[in-house]
């Protein structure tokens, strides 16, 4: 759709509703600039929904972490977190907001530290399960991308597919 | 000017500046960096002045003994003075929150909060923040289009450092950041696009949809918060859970990067031949005011030059090169204008100077008709 000045694409588009009638603009930045329609620089979709998810957040009142004593309500507030420990402890809650800021997938798939599980395969203080997760979590990491994998594939994202493969690939044979 | 601790060399080496790199001529540089923190700390924003005082002696002795370019600085910011810390927030090795202190800092934090930065020298590619957000934010930085060569470096930085720290990592959710929206991999592949051709046209809004539409996003020549400045916009990912780093880089990459770069050049390409009068206007207007002006503020000199680098990679403009025009865009900041001078400037006092500064510089710069 052309802007009003003809010249260049309508990329702003103002509906107004007043006194039950409906007005509608369609117009270019330059010509939005002229009207006095600020145009906010771009806030990323993500940050937004992040943002919005918070805002409806629930959350007991009193839910505290007990590794630092933050407050879901202080997590809500400054939109962060206080330690390691609140993952676990605010994890039903924040599962959903993950999901939703993350692209439906609130299970990480990627790089583990090297180091430590080093130390773990000779018998250090922490096991490997536990940085890798035990048989069942790796088992649902591998479904669900072989879910995004038959995705992408139906999709024709065959570049894509092939990255998934790769990923497949390489957490099947646990080179973490 | 405060001379204390270590100081950046005035000849600057910063690799992302030099030009020339894959896809240069569209993108400038690219970056990756990942956020980590450590087991048995509160992450910043709630630890206390001591536990970030330990965070960083820990971090900075691990960082100064693994080994990740042939020389480290380690800037202790807290006693670092106001004038070298937005050096290095200009030459993007700091965030410009983490230069003023106030990084992850729930109680608005400042200048004396314990915390730091180490740099690879002489080609500033990797920098290493302590007690930014996260406590270790570890970044390296190439020019043009090498997300992978920038990732294979970090990947290694990251594995070294790590060696001797044991960090905050659960197999749910990956490396567990003071944001949920970095954990899982920590990761943000950005890069910085040039895009005066697009935005002449009109069209960034499409480049921010496109990219909106991927889940990235896009902001401007200093980052998180930042406006566009000389035609400058970053794009960078916004998903770091459910996606392992190569799919993340693969995506951006792959997915998007190639449609804005030939979109550009397209664009370019198209004003050159069909507009060419036009475009050789606009951009000998540019070199007229850099060189002829008395006076000149910052967003202003970033706007002409933007001008001037769209000539050189068009071979429009002789006389300067693509490196010399990079690297006139950090000159020509606040910080790095009184380093050039050599004492600190009032507002006006900058004006005046770098209006000198582009007059001297520019001289020899002309446009072709």
């Amino acid at each position: 759709m052309l802007c009003e000045c003809g010249e260049r694409e309508a990329t702003i588009h103002e509906v107004v509703i007043r006194n039950g009638k409906r007005y509608e603009k369609h117009l270019c930045e330059q010509c939005a600039a002229k009207h006095g329609i600020k145009i906010q620089p771009s806030v990323p979709s993500g940050e937004l929904l992040a943002k919005f998810m918070l805002s409806k957040a629930v959350g007991a009142p009193g839910a505290t972490c007990p590794g630092c004593g933050l407050t879901w309500a202080e997590f809500k507030k400054h939109e962060l977190l206080g330690c390691p420990r609140c993952y676990q402890a605010f994890e039903s809650r924040l599962s959903p907001l993950l999901e939703r800021t993350h692209g439906g997938v609130a299970r990480h798939v990627g790089k583990a530290p090297k180091g430590a599980l080093e130390r773990a395969r000779h018998g250090g203080e922490v096991s490997v399960e536990e940085l890798v997760g035990s048989a069942e979590e790796q088992a649902e990491r591998l479904g669900a991308l072989r879910q995004q994998l038959e995705e992408a594939v139906n999709a024709e994202q065959f570049e894509r597919a092939a990255q998934l493969r790769d990923e497949i690939r390489r957490l099947s044979t646990a080179e973490l | 000017m405060d001379g204390r601790g270590p100081s950046l060399a005035y000849e600057s080496k910063t690799e992302w500046l030099r030009g020339g790199g894959e896809s240069g001529d569209v993108v400038m540089s690219s970056r990756v960096r990942v956020a980590r923190n450590l087991v048995g700390f509160p992450f910043v924003s709630r630890c206390k002045r001591t536990d970030k005082q330990q965070v960083l002696d820990v971090c900075r002795s691990r960082v100064l003994a693994a080994g990740l370019a042939p020389s480290i600085l380690f800037f202790d910011l807290q006693g670092t003075g106001k004038f070298e810390r937005s050096l290095l927030a200009e030459r993007q090795l700091i965030s410009r929150q983490h230069a003023k202190g106030k990084a992850g800092c729930v109680c608005g934090g400042g200048p004396d909060e314990p915390r730091g930065v180490a740099v690879g020298v002489p080609t500033e590619r990797l920098s290493v923040m302590v007690n930014e957000e996260d406590h270790l934010r570890i970044q390296v930085m190439c020019a043009g289009l090498a997300l992978r060569e920038a990732w294979e470096q970090l990947d290694e930085a990251d594995d070294r450092i790590e060696g001797g720290l044991t960090y905050a990592f659960s197999p749910r959710f990956g490396y567990l950041t003071a944001c949920p929206t970095n954990v899982g991999t920590g990761v943000r592949f950005s890069v910085m696009l040039h895009l005066p051709a697009l935005r002449m046209r009109g069209q960034i809004d499409k480049v921010r949809r496109a990219a909106g539409d991927l889940s990235l996003a896009v902001r401007g020549f200093f980052g998180e918060g930042s406006e566009a400045l000389g035609d400058f916009y970053q794009i960078s990912n916004q998903t770091t859970l459910g996606k392992s780093e190569s799919m993340i880089m693969h995506e951006l990459e792959h997915e998007i990067l190639p449609g804005v770069i030939e979109y550009e050049r397209a664009e370019r390409a198209a004003l050159v031949s069909k507009r060419r009068g036009s475009l050789t206007d606009t951009i000998g207007r540019a070199i007229g005011v850099l060189r002829h002006a008395k006076l000149m503020a910052v967003d202003e000199s970033m706007q002409l030059l933007s001008m001037v680098r769209l000539g050189v990679v068009t071979g429009l403009v002789r006389g300067v090169s693509e490196g010399e025009a990079n690297h006139l865009m950090l000159l020509t900041q606040p910080a790095h204008l009184q380093h050039t001078v050599g004492r600190e400037l009032t507002q006006d006092q900058r004006r005046v100077e770098r209006a000198t500064l582009m007059r001297q510089a520019l001289a020899g710069a002309e446009c072709s008709s």
